[in-house]
């Protein structure tokens, strides 16, 4: 018996990491539920990924294989997810709250007439009826909702990070191909060109300096980059973030922003420069080992979670910071 | 290209920017409570920006469509003065905290209602919840086409193309009309509304529309309110702040300084 599916990605045909955390959160739901796990691995072809997945000690794992399933076309995983839901019926359906489930989970939820729950944070059995009950930030983060819904699969997304990554497990898996009914007329939107461009890892830094709504030119950005320059000397690996409004600003790429829908980074230090600290940028820097705002707002969100402040202009204090550091 | 008839759904959300010290959680009737006032979720907004840059080139209408319990037309005429022709509010007691899927059902009765339309814009995810489902929901109860993570949309001949944002950097995708298009906040913010003009406008009679379940044809009993078990404050993310006095910015950046130094 298995009864719990999860969804395998993968990045340079090895597997996400966030992956090995869904192995181990559905490892724990089995338990409570006395069933086992399986994951679905997608592809045009798949072998390499679902040995990875394999070496989990999961039940099954489900090669789903079709020609439109080479890269990742919504409407082709949504229809291929959906019709293998209706093959194998699993109770409860488990994807990462990354940009492949974010896109795929609604859509597929509504198909197989469940109703799906977002970004949860914990997630156990109700003892009563066997269902998912699922813990979600709402606000923000402001207030934690705990939350049942109805419909089979039991369907949630999960954020990054909630489970410890699962170990490889002495039980080898049993690898099923199945293959999708699809046809090219399930696809509607059509891929014209990706346009890859230098994207920056925020959560592979030491240090992220980021500017907000207070940083008043684009230019001024200099100075955050000199200061990480300066930093980069003795704290490792420095890199520039920044709060919503500057990406709106079309000041910088969204790979730079950070918070719920950006990154959710816990680097050593964090500098927030000019940033009220709006609770949905919190919530991505909050766990940062050591916080450090310059804000010229005494009463602001930021000086509130912070270890160090500095009342004052970032003008003033940035290159007088990177002279007494370069000393 | 015909003149596009665009929808945009907006909601009205507490101010996800309001200090955390205005927020707060009644355990015993499961309510945040926000001290500050009402506003467009920002996504929303960023959506609407995107409907009217593509009136500016080609034309047509814009209709917002909001739906909630209690929403307040001055908060909604925003996106009149902003540059929407017209705004439908979907107001009901039934409307209260529903579920994405049942949320999705209603507006796709009202768009029904309104008829013909050629692209339905909405923001990624809205800024209580932030569950990012009702757009991708909708599209699939209309059965059109659906595109996530808008950073810019130009519609042509029939289509609409769309440069949508993936972790690699972006992806040129089309699609055919109608479609709906949810938008991140990359296309950029809705235009300044100059205060005078917001003024005026609230001062100016106009016709708002307010459709309930019967007006949409809907039974309540159709309609799913999330089943909210229990609602919780945050873990506290509070810090004990040292601040770092000097008497010049040469002698508090010194004190910061040997901070970071001690950091190393």
């Amino acid at each position: 018996m298995s009864d719990i599916l999860i969804l395998v990605e993968s990045k340079g045909g090895a597997l996400e990491k966030m992956t090995l955390e869904l192995i181990r959160g559905a490892g724990d739901l089995a338990k409570e539920l006395g069933t086992g796990t399986s994951a679905v691995v997608i592809g045009a072809e798949t072998s390499q990924l679902a040995e990875a997945a394999a070496a989990y000690g999961l039940n099954k794992v489900y090669r789903l294989e079709h020609p439109l399933l080479k890269d990742f076309q919504p409407d082709a995983w949504v229809a291929a997810l959906e019709w293998l839901c209706k093959e194998i019926a699993p109770k409860v359906f488990l994807i990462s709250h990354a940009f492949v489930g974010r896109e795929v989970a609604p859509r597929l939820a509504y198909r197989l007439n469940t109703e799906l729950t977002t970004d949860c944070i914990g997630l156990r059995i109700d003892p009563a009826d066997k269902g998912l009950i699922r813990t979600k930030p709402i606000y923000g983060g402001n207030a934690v909702a705990i939350v049942k819904t109805e419909g089979t699969p039991q369907i949630v997304t999960v954020r990054k990070g909630i489970f410890e990554p699962a170990e490889p497990a002495p039980a080898k898996s049993e690898v099923v191909p199945v293959a999708p009914p699809l046809t090219d007329s399930v696809i509607k939107v059509k891929s014209l060109k990706t346009v890859e461009q230098e994207v920056v890892e925020l959560d592979k830094a030491n240090v992220v300096i980021s500017g907000g709504r207070g940083i008043a030119e684009k230019e001024d950005f200099e100075l955050l980059a000199g200061l990480a320059k300066a930093l980069s000397k003795t704290h490792g690996k420095v890199l520039i973030g920044c709060s919503r409004p500057v990406v709106d600003k079309g000041w910088m790429s969204s790979d730079h922003q950070v918070g719920l829908t950006g990154s959710m980074i816990s680097p050593d230090s964090y500098v927030a420069i000019g940033i009220s600290g709006a609770v949905q940028h919190l919530v991505g820097m909050v766990r940062s080992k050591k916080i450090i705002a310059i804000n010229t707002d005494l009463g602001c969100n930021m000086f509130k979670v912070a270890d160090y402040g500095v009342v004052g202009d970032y003008k003033d204090i940035l290159p007088a910071l990177i002279k007494k550091l370069e000393e | 290209m015909k003149e596009p008839k665009i929808i945009v759904c907006a909601k009205q959300i507490p101010d996800p920017e309001a200090p955390f010290s205005n927020v707060s959680v009644d355990v015993e009737k499961k309510e945040v409570i926000v001290d500050a006032p009402d506003v467009i979720s920002p996504y929303d907004e960023n959506a609407l920006e995107a409907a009217i840059r593509i009136k500016e080139e080609l034309g047509g209408k814009i209709t917002v469509l909001s739906m909630g319990r209690k929403v307040s037309d001055t908060v909604m005429r925003k996106t009149v003065a902003a540059g929407a022709d017209s705004l439908i509010l979907l107001d009901d007691p039934a409307f209260a905290r529903l579920e994405s899927r049942s949320v999705a059902q209603v507006l796709s009765h009202a768009i029904k209602k309104i008829g013909e339309y050629d692209l339905i814009l909405t923001g990624r995810q809205a800024g209580d919840w932030d569950s990012g489902q009702v757009g991708l929901l909708l599209a699939e109860v209309l059965g059109i086409p659906a595109i996530s993570l808008a950073r810019s949309i130009k519609v042509q001949d029939g289509s609409v193309v769309v440069e949508k944002i993936v972790p690699v950097g972006y992806e040129v995708v089309e699609a055919a009309l109608p479609a709906l298009v949810t938008v991140s906040n990359e296309v950029g913010e809705l235009r300044y509304v100059a205060r005078t003009k917001m003024m005026a406008l609230l001062r100016r009679p106009m016709t708002i529309p307010k459709w309930g379940t019967t007006q949409l044809d809907i039974s309540a009993e159709a309609l799913h309110p999330v089943q909210l078990t229990e609602l919780c404050p945050p873990p506290d993310m509070r810090r004990e702040c040292v601040f770092i006095e000097g008497a010049s910015p040469d002698d508090k950046a010194g004190k910061l300084a040997a901070v970071f130094k001690e950091l190393r």
